[in-house]
């Protein structure tokens, strides 16, 4: 198939089929020098993002939530288009018809909806209650379904964050393919996927699947509508970069204003987005300054937007994440890399716009990397603190080179796999509960397999190995379970029919389990294995505390002791899970990563035989505990190395924060001595990495006076947070981790 | 691997190590000094007779681990107290980091030039050498030995012909003055073999392990440079 709009071109697999790699493999210019060719901010990038600030100010004051449309149901077309300043954006199209003003979107759950207008001062208006009295919601069907233990796993956190009451989230469209064929081929094809389909034996699968279908075709006609009411017609391939950008925005606009899900990442965008720059630089439409503008406008857009969500989700999340994540870089597995111009350009706008959270940009590392994209990372790890590092390297063989990162550290083939997410659990609170055979002595709740209580004189590592065993089998047995109830019902009754629009018809799912306190468990085993641990139990008999004697190896410091029972540890809940079957048999999947939950599951859990107190928080991810890191910053990223990405397909994140003095004398020696960190832990072939260049006495200063640091950014566990959003408990938390400091 | 039958006294490890030497380096604090600097950072480095005992066969098994973060410019650096004074130990370590293909870098003071010190510079690939005053009185008064003993050391690297670092920690009102960087190059500019100087400025972050130990720290009363002072001194360096 030929297309004017695809003129200059080269033509490939991707003219007769939806292959957007192909189109990337085949045209793509790679870039291998230093980011001084990039521009500034022009002066009306300036003022449009002047605007912005002001905005984001205003809904600072307002709480946190600027405006809520309490009348009408999020969708694709239920809102008049919004602009923000009309006349000077270049990229279009918000949520609703204004900036910051949040849809209501209730097919998770109209309870979770409610709540959050209420908490804001708001009512959800009596026509949305009214029309969701008749409509079972994503929440009502779950809730139908769960079982009795179920409910009691839930009730007393040792499954938690699980996506009952709001959208999964964690699926990414390829919304490139807006852009590079316009709606009515996609449209098309999906046609000619149904009558194929027609033509089978119809089961449960196939009749879910052509309905499925029905939807997406449906879904796919609304986003062209919705371009329309913009004043675009998307029906057919952009023919030039400002088209394509705006083409991919539409297509991720309509996907987050049908959906709420809890991470709604991006893909990978920018090295497409380049081809189409490189072409009009070449035909002299554009230059580097307006090819920097259209990015940054486009980065504009996906700053403003929010969903609505109730503040304790907020709590636990340090303000409304939407995971807008762009993984950028990485290699190809030809051997060219994957960095282009535009990769220099996507993270320029921390410069142009200032530093955010959001986008989510996640630079997909390889040892192979040019040098001036990497000493071009470190630069922005320094100055900005908002990016995250991921290992290509590691995660290319098994995704190829067209993969992208959902959430934090998911890792999926663009419109080719996509996940059904399902939070995690505790498992030091099911050490815990295991110790209590089968007593939650947080929230006395007798749960599980009911056995004795090891209140021993001391703890004997053999006997406690065989006992949390039977824990995680049950456990994870349970877990599979719920998270089956939930997508079933997710399917059902929130069915994500944008995003899957922009899939294969047939995709491959994975779904991810996940685990929080793997290193209180580490070291806690450490404990019982390497000094005394005598439990301690109150009146009832149940054990409450631990005295722990003596000294024992802490995970954190390159001792295989301790590191290789986080390692076995994730590697038994894995072949756990594997055991249960799956719901559309997903592929299991783990990851180690609490994003900012570490606190509130630290305050659910009782004390631990690590010397952890009674309610204090965990370590983020597959952090180490804080400050007991006692060789430095290296080994302690050797021991998080350690943890086997087969294990944990779903992402293993750290965060690592370390003083600029630390990092070197001149900002030259920093920069380089960054990149020889993250080549040095990636060759180890960890998965993950948070960088934070900065002093804790900045962040003692942010948590004292938060206005003098209003767009103070750090990285958390997996993505990046304005400082000032974390709660207080939150704050401290971060100021209390480790800083790898110069002495 | 035939044990060497050797074993040394370290204070500590840094696994990150990016001031002591070129790029990322795995720095070693040995136990042991025979001098008394007033600013020392590493109070509990001194008495030889502390620290935790390791065979250079245990401390090279824990280096290997950090190889890939070393890239072309890192390695090893052995600081302390004063290395020198366990030449013997460094040397098997160092012979086993080049075995290894790791960079060596010595962290000293200078002060010891005896037969195993100079078999241990065979060993070194780079030196980061002190030289803490201009003149012999300051010398002798805050650190406890003469002008002319790291000279002497210098003049022997000369010879071998290794790297150097210079390096001196400025503190207020002792060798703040543009005078004492101007006789500093003066000094040193005769060794061929030094391709660096570093001024390092008077920090009083360690005055915590004095307090720790129940010692004095007797620099307390000097204050850090100011940091347009500092650069200053700096350009003067660099001119």
């Amino acid at each position: 198939m030929e297309h004017k709009n695809w003129t200059g071109f080269k033509g490939g697999k991707w003219q007769d089929e939806i292959n957007v790699r192909d189109f990337i493999q085949t045209n793509y210019k790679e870039y291998k020098g230093d980011h001084t060719f990039l521009s500034e901010a022009t002066p009306r990038t300036k003022d449009l993002m002047k605007k912005v600030q002001n905005l984001f100010t205003l809904e600072r004051q307002y709480g946190g939530v600027l405006d809520i449309d309490t009348t009408t149901v999020s969708s694709l077309n239920s809102y008049a288009p919004g602009y923000i300043d009309k006349a000077n954006e270049l990229i279009v199209g918000l949520q609703t018809n204004r900036p910051l003003k949040r849809g209501v979107n209730p097919f998770g759950g109209i309870r979770m909806a409610r709540q959050a207008c209420e908490a804001y001062g708001y009512k959800l208006s009596d026509k949305i209650e009214d029309e969701f009295q008749y409509r079972t919601t994503h929440n009502d069907g779950v809730f139908r379904a769960y079982t009795d233990e179920m409910r009691l796993a839930r009730k007393c956190h040792v499954i938690t964050g699980l996506p009952d009451a709001y959208g999964r989230g964690r699926i990414i469209g390829d919304y490139r393919r807006v852009a590079l064929y316009g709606i009515d081929k996609l449209i098309e094809e999906k046609k000619k996927d149904k009558a194929k389909l027609a033509k089978s034996n119809f089961n449960t699968e196939q009749v879910r699947l052509d309905e499925e279908l029905f939807q997406q075709i449906n879904f796919l006609g609304f986003l062209k509508q919705m371009a329309s009411m913009y004043g675009f017609d998307i029906s057919q391939p952009a023919q030039n970069t400002k088209e394509a950008i705006q083409w991919t925005y539409f297509a991720y606009l309509a996907a987050i204003k049908e959906q709420n899900g809890a991470a709604m990442s991006l893909g990978r965008v920018a090295t497409f987005f380049d081809i189409y720059i490189e072409r009009d630089i070449k035909n002299g439409i554009l230059t580097e300054e307006t090819a920097q503008e259209l990015i940054d406008d486009f980065v504009i857009k996906l700053r403003l937007a929010r969903h609505l969500r109730t503040p304790e989700y907020n709590e636990l999340f340090g303000g409304d994440p939407m995971w807008i994540t762009e993984a950028v870089g990485g290699m190809g597995e030809d051997g060219r890399t994957l960095v282009t111009k535009s990769s220099f350009r996507i993270l320029n706008t921390l410069y142009t716009l200032g530093s955010s959270p959001e986008p989510n940009l996640t630079v997909l590392w390889s040892t192979s990397l040019p040098d001036g994209f990497k000493k071009y990372c470190a630069k922005v790890s320094c100055d900005t603190d908002s990016i995250q590092y991921e290992n290509d390297d590691l995660m290319r063989p098994i995704y190829g080179d067209d993969y992208a990162i959902a959430c934090c550290v998911s890792a999926m083939k663009v419109g080719k796999q996509m996940q059904f997410f399902g939070a995690r659990c505790n498992l030091a609170k099911l050490l815990l509960i295991a110790l209590n055979g089968g007593y939650d002595a947080t929230s006395n709740i007798h749960i599980g397999p009911q056995m004795p209580v090891m209140n021993e004189d001391k703890l004997d590592y053999e006997s406690i190995m065989e006992r949390f065993k039977i824990y995680i089998e049950w456990l994870a047995n349970l877990y599979v379970n719920t998270m089956n109830v939930i997508h079933y019902m997710h399917d059902k009754y929130a069915y994500e029919k944008t995003q899957m629009a922009l899939h294969d018809t047939y995709v491959d799912r994975f779904m991810a389990f996940g685990i929080a306190g793997l290193s209180v468990v580490a070291d806690s085993l450490s404990a019982i294995k390497f000094a005394d641990v005598k439990p301690i139990a109150n009146e009832e008999g149940f054990i409450v505390d631990f005295e722990t004697i003596g000294n024992f190896p802490k995970y954190g410091n390159d001792d295989d002791r301790v590191d290789l029972i986080a390692k076995d540890m994730t590697h038994l809940m894995i072949t756990e899970l594997r055991k249960t079957p799956t719901y559309r048999d997903a592929i299991h999947t783990l990851s180690v990563l609490t994003i900012t939950s570490n606190v509130m599951y630290g305050k659910n859990t009782g004390a631990t035989p690590d010397g952890r107190k009674n309610a204090e928080p965990f370590a983020p991810g597959a952090n180490p505990m804080h400050n007991r890191e006692e060789n430095g910053a290296l080994a302690s990223l050797n021991s998080v190395a350690k943890i086997s990405y087969d294990d944990c397909r779903d992402g293993i994140s750290n965060t690592f924060s370390i003083t600029p003095e630390a990092l070197g004398r001149s900002e030259d020696d920093r920069h380089s001595n960054l990149v020889g960190i993250l080549d040095g832990y990636f060759t180890k072939m960890a998965h993950h990495i948070n960088v934070n260049v900065l002093n804790r006495e900045t962040l003692m200063k942010a948590y004292e006076d938060p206005d003098a640091y209003p767009n103070l950014t750090i990285r958390v566990s997996g993505y990046a947070v304005n400082f000032n959003k974390l709660s207080k408990e939150q704050q401290k938390e971060v100021i209390s981790r480790t800083f790898h400091e110069a002495m | 691997m035939c044990s060497s039958n050797i074993s040394g006294r370290i204070n500590s490890i840094q696994s990150l190590g990016t001031l002591d030497g070129p790029g990322i380096r795995f720095v070693v604090f040995m136990q042991g000094c025979n001098l008394r600097c007033g600013y020392c950072h590493n109070p509990d480095t001194w008495n030889l007779q502390e620290g935790s005992v390791t065979t250079p066969e245990e401390l090279i098994d824990k280096v290997i681990r950090f190889k890939s973060y070393f890239g072309k410019d890192g390695g090893v650096t052995v600081s302390g107290g004063e290395p020198l004074l366990q030449a013997k130990f460094v040397t098997e370590f160092f012979k086993l980091c080049h075995k290894e293909g790791i960079n060596t870098c010595l962290d000293t003071s200078g002060s010891i030039l005896n037969s195993d010190a100079k078999e241990l510079l065979n060993h070194t690939d780079r030196v980061l050498l002190d030289i803490k005053f201009t003149n012999d009185n300051d010398y002798k008064t805050y650190t406890g030995c003469s002008l002319n003993t790291p000279l002497l050391f210098l003049e022997e690297l000369n010879c071998l012909n290794i790297p150097v670092t210079i390096r001196q920690v400025i503190v207020p009102t002792l060798n703040d003055s543009n005078e004492n960087i101007l006789k500093l190059k003066d000094i040193v500019k005769k060794y061929n073999c030094i391709d660096k100087i570093e001024l390092l400025p008077f920090k009083k972050i360690c005055k915590v392990k004095y307090d720790s130990l129940g010692m004095d720290f007797p620099f307390d009363k000097y204050e850090t440079p100011d940091s347009d002072c500092f650069s200053n001194l700096n350009k003067i360096l660099n001119i």
